[in-house]
């Protein structure tokens, strides 16, 4: 009983030890706390694992440089495991108990709807990296909230315009069941007319489906010129494989969500030949060097292959990336007010990130157009640019 | 209805339908020794997909991959049963599968630790060319895995009716304590029951890697489906579980393929409901 009774006694004893010490910073150096919400685990982790490795790269490169005028960053960063309840209790605990100045993320749509009715009550700015167009619209009901993923309204558009240069004009959709796919079938759907494009069917895949060739064969008997698949992780690459087994001979046009290096590692030879609209991170070294995006995507690159090694760069992490930057920016123009930091990542202009130029402005809190895709084609296992 | 499209959807749901056969299979065998279901099955699935992968990268031999997958995972079976199921002091079937449940998700866990959370790919047995069949095609592959459905039932019927070891494991399900008296040693039995399921199902985890990729999460799905194919198909018979995985698998692509994608896993389990409901014992009652 005694012993037990000296053993809390020291353990409380080094608490205060270590309290205090945390303490003797002084008043001068008092860090800036940096909110982060990723999806680092979960069905959604190969979103949020680079976007929490990105920010911790920046906050230490930040941190060693000095800091933000003498004053370190913090970064407390949670994992919502894709979760929409937890990502809302993080968002309560980084308001209330982290006292964070502004918060990152989070990774995915669902959850970032639900935390951005937090942080607007807060007051807290925050900058998501999910892609859906609603997270900054209607932007009166989205003061306080911003993002940097491009969204699918613009790869809609990009994909709708290379279609139409190249003749095509009717086209398949096979589109995930998730929120992703929801989303980007609707915004297919709604700009369809615009462009003169006839959607003559429509099929949906879960998530973990592993055999899309019931769909496919539906499709083939259809009059369609290419085939638009909407979908994120293995399931695309099925798709592409069920395909290439069906000898379809229409071209396959793929989403964002398949812009990645493991996307044509899973679908081997049956990767070849596919178009889509992807972040210019994924082909900066085939940019023209007038293009202002592609030093910055290089030095992302460089820095994030060398701290994570064998880890390849991905437009996700970019995400973050633009974030974490954009809000460095606020931070050293407004301190830790954060009205003041809403009002400096509003007033951002002509930001040169990895996902885009970013332009904010009262009425357009992601700040991106069009132009942050660019077009490319799968060839012999490289992603080529091609518009 | 084009003939070419009806005949591409069978090829599909005949291939999918494999391949929960032979997760019921898994389940079959273990419900033949010790009346339990086990949950953990469809893990088994991919715990054999992930190692034969591992072992591939190592050393690129396709069957060297096969067989040490299967034997890896196997001995994870025993382990298993030796370690979660044997050492319970109240056996009752409720509490063991709960126990099979729970090892499912820590099967999960650990493979989602030591593999990550990518997809990997895995090569066809037999190259990728696909055959043409009257305006359908198929894969090599989907042959490989339609003929070893084929081999394993053969073999399995033929252990369980002709093999003294398939028949005292029979006897273990029917009356444990007849069994007991006639010198049947149970617990050899049921671990022997989880041994061969466990790498049945690494077999057929490893048969389907060059077609859904492997992933640590693949388990579960193709573990339910396999479920409601053993139920379908009254759990204790061989048969009756290749019958049930083969009807779900053309079930669902028909369903894909003549009315809408989206009620594809609806189908599974609406045809579970159904048996449940009206014929419980299943299509093939066991036990004869």
């Amino acid at each position: 009983m005694r012993s037990r009774a000296i053993a809390a006694i020291l353990v409380f004893l080094l608490g205060v030890m270590l309290f205090t010490a945390g303490c003797a910073k002084g008043p001068g150096t008092e860090p800036y706390v940096v909110g982060g919400i990723f999806s680092i685990t979960g069905p959604a982790s190969y979103l949020g694992e680079p976007e929490r490795n990105t920010m911790e790269m920046l906050v230490e490169a930040i941190n060693a440089a000095g800091g933000i005028k003498g004053h370190p960053l913090k970064a407390v960063i949670y994992d919502d495991e894709g979760d929409v309840t937890k990502a809302r209790l993080h968002a309560e605990k980084l308001i209330t108990k982290d006292g964070a100045v502004a918060i990152i993320g989070p990774s995915i749509t669902p959850a970032s709807m639900t935390v951005l009715e937090i942080t607007q009550k807060a007051q807290m700015p925050l900058i998501s990296c999910a892609a859906a167009a609603g997270i900054t619209m209607p932007v009166k009901d989205r003061f306080w909230t911003f993002k940097t993923a491009q969204t699918d309204q613009m790869a809609v558009e990009r994909i709708y315009q290379y279609c139409k240069k190249n003749g095509i004009s009717k086209v398949a959709l096979i589109t995930v069941s998730s929120a992703f796919g929801v989303a980007g079938k609707a915004q297919l759907l709604a700009q369809a007319p615009q462009y003169g494009m006839e959607i003559v069917g429509q099929e949906v895949f879960a998530d973990k489906d592993t055999d899309m060739t019931p769909q496919l064969t539906k499709i083939r008997s259809l009059p369609a010129q290419a085939v638009i698949c909407w979908g994120v992780g293995p399931a695309p690459a099925l798709v592409a494989k069920n395909m290439k087994q069906l000898g379809f001979t229409i071209p396959l046009i793929q989403s964002h969500g398949a812009a990645s290096q493991k996307f044509i590692e899973l679908a081997g030879d049956a990767g070849d030949g596919i178009i889509l609209p992807a972040g210019k991170l994924a082909v900066f070294a085939q940019l023209p060097d007038t293009d202002p995006q592609k030093a910055v995507c290089k030095e992302y690159a460089d820095k994030y292959q060398a701290k994570f090694k064998g880890a390849p760069v991905s437009s996700f992490g970019g995400y973050a990336y633009d974030a974490m930057k954009m809000l460095t920016q606020a931070l050293d123009q407004a301190g830790k007010d954060k009205a003041k930091i809403r009002t400096a990542l509003e007033g951002v202009k002509n930001y040169v990130g990895v996902s885009g130029v970013f332009n904010m402005t009262p009425a357009d809190h992601n700040g991106l157009t069009p132009a942050a895709f660019v077009m490319v084609k799968i060839e012999k296992g490289h992603f080529k640019l091609i518009d | 209805m084009e003939l070419a499209s009806l005949l591409q959807y069978l090829i599909s749901g005949l291939t999918n339908g494999a391949i929960y056969a032979l997760v019921a299979l898994g389940f079959v065998i273990i419900y033949h020794a010790t009346t339990i279901i086990n949950f953990a099955q469809g893990e088994m699935v991919m715990l054999g997909a992930m190692c034969a992968i591992s072992i591939y990268q190592v050393y690129p031999s396709l069957p060297v991959a096969f067989l040490g997958g299967v034997a890896l995972v196997t001995l994870v079976g025993i382990l298993f049963e030796r370690l979660a199921l044997r050492p319970v002091k109240d056996p009752s079937a409720i509490v063991l599968i709960i126990i099979t449940v729970g090892g499912g998700v820590f099967f999960k866990g650990v493979a989602m630790l030591l593999w990550g959370k990518e997809a990997y790919s895995f090569p066809s047995f037999s190259g990728e060319t696909p055959f043409h069949l009257g305006g359908a095609t198929l894969l090599p592959q989907n042959l490989w895995v339609l003929g070893l459905t084929a081999v394993v039932l053969l073999a399995l019927e033929a252990f369980f009716r002709l093999t003294l070891v398939g028949k005292a494991m029979r006897a273990c399900a029917y009356n444990p304590r007849a069994a007991r008296l006639v010198g049947i040693s149970q617990g050899r039995m049921v671990q022997l029951s989880f041994a061969l399921s466990a790498g049945l199902g690494a077999a057929a985890g490893i048969l389907i890697a060059p077609l859904t990729l492997g992933v640590y999460d693949m388990g579960t799905m193709v573990g339910l489906k396999g479920f409601c194919a053993a139920i379908l198909g009254g759990l204790s018979s061989s048969f009756g579980g290749v019958l049930g995985g083969l009807i779900l698998g053309v079930a669902e692509s028909l369903a894909t393929g003549l009315i809408s994608s989206g009620y594809r896993d609806a189908v599974a389990f609406f045809i579970l409901l159904v048996v449940l409901f009206l014929r419980p014992q299943g299509l093939i009652k066991g036990g004869s």
